[in-house]
């Protein structure tokens, strides 16, 4: 036989999973079993009767759900055929995942987190020492990552970290009797870094980048800065992948007008090691620790977003924290403003299983390793950068050959749409073709067709490359075969959804049900 | 200062050459040359106090394997605790389905390359419309705290009005949150209950006016009592012109009534019984359903997955509904509240328990936990002092016990029922002074009537 080719440098021949699956109802047979049920024992319905009789008439269910029903083996082959057509970060090189930090979620974590199953979280604290030591000692390291002096754990993810910020810095102007009312925000922080402390009450200021440096002029900032702001929210790097070295004079003026200085550092793998809150000035900050503390995003969620504070603002953090008295940790509520703390954001004491994920993942990296994790992923994305500026017609903002880089960048592939009519969004499509994926940008878009890239110090040089040459050859393809790539996807599990239908209330079908009431011919 | 992590497993390009080499591609000579836009002055130039990194992963395991080993649970211990998260049963296939690796790691895809992730999202949403009787679902919330600060958030906008009322007896987390939440724009005002622990009528219809934009009850509430009259609340609510928002326990819907039956406008709840398990509290995740009509819809902070075709005929796709509305749209500040990453994976798992137990399942769980709920009223009232479900109205899987007359506080019982290897119920002396000495109980389709009659033997025999 002759050698096979395998020259490609990309994966042509690549064919995502597709099963044409049925939605689960369509899979109903009735008297179907998924499971069985423990019925009450003997005696005990002997002693108290079917128990339901006791409801009032009007409270008892008169039709069952019209749930579907199942066998156990045909349930589990619907949700695997779903499973295979999903390409989570496990699967896929996944670098498309830009602000994301979508690294290696080590299997070890998971088996680990196991043994947390079936915890209480109000059980006494003389049975959960384990679980209580780890996160002290997950506050302990947070700390020393970031400067601050006190984390919480009780976000149940960024956005909400974010709003827990927010809701600090209102709970310590009302403790001063100070009314403040402005958050200043820039424009390439996360969405949440404006939408969240609006929640709060908060009029949102944004700054706009320069259109030089991509980052908020300083004088532009002092010049907003004024007795109302009660907060300067902001992430740096922002989603540029830009970090703005002037941070520590942005804080410093922020102080000086008597506002306060909230890190978001949702792209905290950029400085893991090589620049905390603490000395640029910052008063709170939050990390993902299902993003760089490397827990998995399970399609969303459950999450942390770990918050710390600096120590004025102790007393305000959600209770309870956990402490240590030299023999045994216990819950503490004795730090908390009882009149202006914030008490609660999420019950009880946040996500156990991904602060457990977050330790275990330090543990297994010591400090030289969350150093090296931090320039291994800027050094993946500064070399993914300089792949990626080679492509004809992909550019990126503010590049003056100065402008480094840190863990993630937005690129622009406008000049790309300009001569061919194909846009970011299509070339996203087709990515998937490839067994790939990128993210675009929040919306609105403020840099024209946007591909935003975040490699993380998870892959190889190899996936690296790979994932270039899969961009440049889609690229290519824009100019000669632009058809081609405005159509994709072509080899992906669906082909393009017609989305007439989701801004439309009579057209929408946001369950099965809805869907089987309109669309009923 | 020794820095860096040669050959670590989890970053292949520590590998020293392969790093030199990229280094060599960039034309930088060390990976100091990586963050020059760091000035000096914001340079960390400390060290970490942090341990260094355990040797191998067979060692970290052990290490932390001995520390979780030393905790107890509700596998080690017999568990009667509840109070907001509870132990029921988990099926299998709920951990073998959510810890598949796709699903587990996937976060923000497209339909295209995570159609599993829509289409699971968009029958977990279709699957609990079915229980609670509703129309439409959301991807799911941080937790049940947070999906009712929500819900009296939708109700406030929708209705242009700032007053909720919620009730007396309420979880103090979940009321801490929900207040927390809608400071800015909405003002709380508590209902009070009746002895028997439901809302009470008359005070309702005297806190209700032209300026409440909703009424929050619970059923069952937090101490375990069912709300029998649901549907006079909801009249109330409904005549002041405000809307009926409704907090439910959805493991109890197999057997009671969905709320819209009596009234609901927005419901909402707690998915950690549909499959999940406690996780030390990790396992919540919040729901919020309302009917088909755009200004319910227009109200949703969480994203909404709906189902459309594709250009090839045959083909489910799926996309937002109304993405606009979410902070990932084009409003940000200008949104309804903010999204971001929340508790996906466990709407993915209430979805597969919802589908496994089908409608029989969901019928039975429900009356395993009244029967044996019943079962440890009626045991636990045979011993002196012990005056079981004390409020005296119906209930479904909690309930309140008063040991006032034992002459021992919870806290003294608790401690003994420890060394016994139980969990007594949660004390609640604290949060209900009125009550005395009492605990919310627990008790659910996992205690055998063995395990009853053990809780009900020790305490007969440290209360005799």
């Amino acid at each position: 036989m002759k050698r096979i080719d395998r020259s490609s440098k990309v994966r042509t021949h690549f064919h995502q999973a597709k099963w044409d699956e049925p939605i689960i109802f369509e899979l109903s047979t009735p008297g179907e079993r998924g499971v069985s049920v423990p019925k009450a024992g003997q005696a005990v319905a002997a002693a108290v009767g079917d128990g339901v009789s006791d409801l009032p008439a009007a409270l008892r269910r008169k039709e069952r759900p019209a749930l579907p029903e199942i066998s156990q083996n045909r349930l589990l082959r619907h949700y695997l055929r779903l499973s295979q057509m999903t390409l989570g970060a496990d699967v896929n090189i996944e670098i498309g995942q830009g602000t994301c930090t979508m690294k290696y979620s080590p299997k070890v974590n998971e088996q680990l987190a196991k043994k947390l199953w079936e915890m209480h979280p109000l059980q006494d604290e003389d049975t959960a020492q384990g679980i209580l030591q780890i996160f002290y000692e997950t506050d302990q390291y947070m700390r020393e990552i970031s400067g601050l002096d006190k984390f919480t754990f009780q976000p149940g993810g960024g956005s909400q970290a974010i709003f827990l910020m927010a809701s600090l810095v209102r709970a310590y102007f009302e403790s001063r009797g100070e009314d403040r009312n402005e958050v200043i925000t820039t424009l390439y922080s996360h969405p949440s870094d404006a939408a969240a402390p609006a929640v709060t009450g908060y009029k949102i200021v944004y700054l706009q980048p320069d259109p030089e440096t991509g980052l908020p002029d300083p004088e532009a900032f002092k010049a907003v800065c004024t007795d109302k702001t009660a907060a300067f929210m902001v992430a740096n790097p922002e989603d540029t992948g830009l970090y703005n070295g002037q941070i520590g004079e942005l804080v410093k003026h922020a102080h000086s007008v008597g506002a306060l200085c909230c890190y978001d550092q949702a792209n905290g793998n950029a400085v893991l090691g090589v620049a905390r809150a603490k000395e640029a000035g910052f008063d709170m900050c939050h990390f993902n620790l299902h993003k760089t503390f490397s827990s998995p995003h399970g399609c969303s969620g459950p999450a942390c977003g770990a918050t710390g504070v600096v120590e004025k603002l102790i007393p305000f953090l959600p209770v309870p924290s956990v402490e240590y008295d030299g023999k045994k940790y216990y819950l503490d509520y004795g730090f908390a403003d009882t009149k202006y703390g914030v008490t609660k954001v999420r019950e009880f004491m946040g996500v156990a299983p991904v602060v457990l994920k977050a330790y275990c993942w330090i543990r297994m990296l010591g400090p030289n390793g969350l150093w090296q994790a931090t320039k291994t992923a800027v050094l993946n994305n500064n070399y993914l950068f300089k792949r990626m500026m080679s492509i004809p017609g992909i550019s990126a903002y503010y590049e003056d050959g100065n402008n480094q880089r840190v863990e993630q960048c937005r690129y622009t592939m406008e000049q790309v749409t300009k001569d061919t009519g194909v846009t970011s969004g299509d070339v996203q499509r087709r990515m998937m073709d490839f067994g790939m994926h990128f993210w675009t940008s929040h919306h609105p878009y403020y840099l024209p067709e946007p591909i935003t890239l975040e490699p993380t110090e998870s892959p190889s040089r190899k996936d690296i490359d790979e994932y270039a040459d899969t961009v440049a050859h889609i690229i290519k393809e824009c100019y000669e075969d632009p058809e081609t790539v405005k159509t994709a996807p072509h080899r992906s599990t669906i082909h393009q959804v017609d989305e007439r239908w989701m801004d439309d209330p009579e057209g929408w079908a946001i369950t099965w049900k809805i869907y089987n009431r309109k669309y009923n011919d | 200062m020794k820095r860096g992590f040669p050959n670590h497993p989890y970053i292949p390009n520590s590998v020293p050459e392969v790093e030199k080499e990229m280094l060599d591609f960039l034309g930088m000579k060390s990976l100091d040359d990586l963050h020059k836009n760091v000035p000096d002055a914001l340079m960390f130039k400390g060290e970490m106090n942090i341990p260094e990194a355990f040797g191998s992963e067979y060692e970290m395991r052990r290490y932390v394997e001995e520390l979780l080993d030393r905790d107890g649970d509700g596998k080690k211990y017999l568990n009667f605790l509840g109070a907001g998260c509870w132990q029921h049963y988990v099926p299998a296939i709920c951990d073998e389905v959510n810890s598949r690796g796709e699903f587990l790691t996937a976060y923000g895809g497209e339909p295209y390359n995570e159609l599993g992730r829509f289409q699971t999202q968009f029958e977990y949403q279709s699957l609990v419309a079915e229980l609670v009787g509703m129309d439409v679902v959301n991807v799911p919330a941080i937790d049940w705290a947070q999906a009712s600060a929500t819900t009296c958030a939708m109700a406030q906008r929708k209705t242009g009005r700032k007053q909720i009322i919620l009730p007396e007896i309420l979880d103090p987390q979940k009321r801490s949150i929900i207040e927390n939440f809608g400071r800015a724009t909405t003002e709380f005002v508590t209902v009070a209950c009746t002895e028997d622990g439901q809302i009470d009528l008359e005070d309702l219809k005297k806190k209700v006016g032209k300026d409440t934009a909703g009424v929050y009850f619970e059923n069952p509430n937090y101490l375990g009592v069912i709300e029998t009259r649901g549907e006079e609340i909801s009249r109330i609510a409904h005549e002041a012109g405000a809307e009926s928002l409704v907090g439910v326990d959805p493991i109890t819907l197999g057997v009671m009534a969905p709320p819209p039956e009596y009234g609901a406008d927005i419901v909402c709840g707690e998915l950690q019984p549909l499959g999940i398990h406690m996780n030390y509290g990790g396992g919540l995740a919040g729901f919020m359903a309302t009917r088909d009509e755009e200004d319910y819809v227009n109200e949703y902070p969480s994203r909404l997955f709906g189902i459309a075709p594709t250009t090839h005929p045959g083909e489910y796709g799926f996309g937002d509904v109304a993405y606009d509305r979410t902070s990932f749209g084009n409003l940000r500040d200008g949104a309804k509240e903010y999204v971001g990453t929340q508790a996906a994976l466990w709407g993915l798992t209430a979805g597969v328990y919802l589908a496994t137990m089908g409608p029989a399942g969901m019928e039975e769980v429900g009356q395993t936990c009244m029967q044996n709920a019943r079962y440890a009223v009626q045991k636990l009232n045979g011993i002196k002092g012990i005056k079981a479900n004390s409020l005296g109205g119906q209930y479904f899987k909690e309930f309140v016990v008063d040991f006032n007359a034992t002459g021992k506080t919870v806290a003294e019982i608790q401690k003994i029922l420890l060394s016994e290897g139980i969990f007594g119920g949660k004390d609640i002396s604290g949060e209900f002074p009125r009550l005395g000495q009492s605990a919310l109980y627990c008790v659910t389709e996992i205690h055998t009537q063995r395990d009853i009659d053990r809780l009900v033997n020790v305490l007969a025999r440290v209360l005799a």
